[in-house]
């Protein structure tokens, strides 16, 4: 882990991001958001944990990102009006950084030596979760069953 | 020279800022909805950093953590855009300020 990549990925992912939250078209928003999540990703390869950047693709690219898209596509009606700019929006959000930046800076016991990489195979995480976290994963399970049915019946067609 | 924890941490907390602003000053849903899923990945991103910088003994609750959060921000993204569908069917537009029936 070198701290050329470091920059290049968090600079990537930060404009990525940024071009996400302000760009005007809909469409070229949901694209950055994808070069945002992929930066993540990158980012969670850096630090050791390739499952999490792999289910973040997976997940968030593969399927987030085209459910979007299609709803965008689904309601694009409307997409060329325009619509308005908040900017105290934008003042809050700074405020939070700055709030967020000096907390992290101020606080000492965060600087800890960086260890030297442990990979967590995918076998180690496939036994934790059937043996520590099965019910966490059980209860995951039911609540991604119950949002596909309660997104199936919100967007079913009204019988009348 | 490796980046820090610092470093990690402060990345995150701008990407959840971005998100914050997205979610606050956008006048359409969805991208209200593109802004919560940023602050759910940055929050992601400061679990995996913590647990990458963790002392000694080396638990996977971090990465265990991160994984059910992807899974849960899967489900809550499956169901907010089900909730601007109906109410795109229902209002013809996805302008949040135009939803005020609501309003006292």
């Amino acid at each position: 882990m070198n701290s050329i990549a470091f920059i290049i990925i968090s600079v990537f992912t930060v404009a990525a991001a940024l071009a996400a939250a302000t760009l005007p078209n809909l469409m070229h928003a949901a694209l950055c958001l994808v070069l945002a999540l992929l930066g993540l990703a990158s980012f969670f390869f850096l630090l050791g944990a390739e499952f999490v950047g792999l289910a973040l693709v997976f997940i968030y690219i593969g399927a987030v990102a085209v459910l979007i898209v299609f709803t965008i596509l689904l309601t694009r009606r409307d997409s060329k009006e325009h619509h308005g700019f908040n900017w105290s929006g934008a003042l809050i959000a700074l405020a939070v950084l700055c709030g967020l930046t000096w907390a992290i800076l101020k606080t000492q016991s965060l600087t800890f030596v960086p260890p030297h990489v442990r990979a967590l195979t995918v076998k180690q995480i496939g036994q934790v979760l059937m043996t520590g976290y099965v019910w966490p994963l059980q209860c995951v399970g039911i609540l991604l069953t119950a949002a596909l049915i309660g997104a199936l019946v919100l967007v079913m067609e009204e019988k009348r | 020279m490796t980046p820090t924890l610092q470093a990690f941490l402060i990345v995150s907390s701008a990407l959840f800022s971005i998100g914050l602003l997205a979610a606050l000053s956008r006048r359409h849903a969805i991208f209200i909805l593109i802004g919560i899923e940023m602050m759910l990945a940055a929050a992601n991103l400061n679990f995996i950093a913590f647990w990458h910088f963790a002392p000694a003994p080396h638990p996977s609750t971090g990465v265990m953590i991160a994984i059910f959060s992807i899974a849960i921000s899967a489900a809550e993204a499956a169901v907010g855009l089900a909730m601007v569908i109906a109410v795109y069917r229902h209002f013809r537009t996805t302008n949040v300020d135009q939803f005020d029936q609501l309003k006292g």
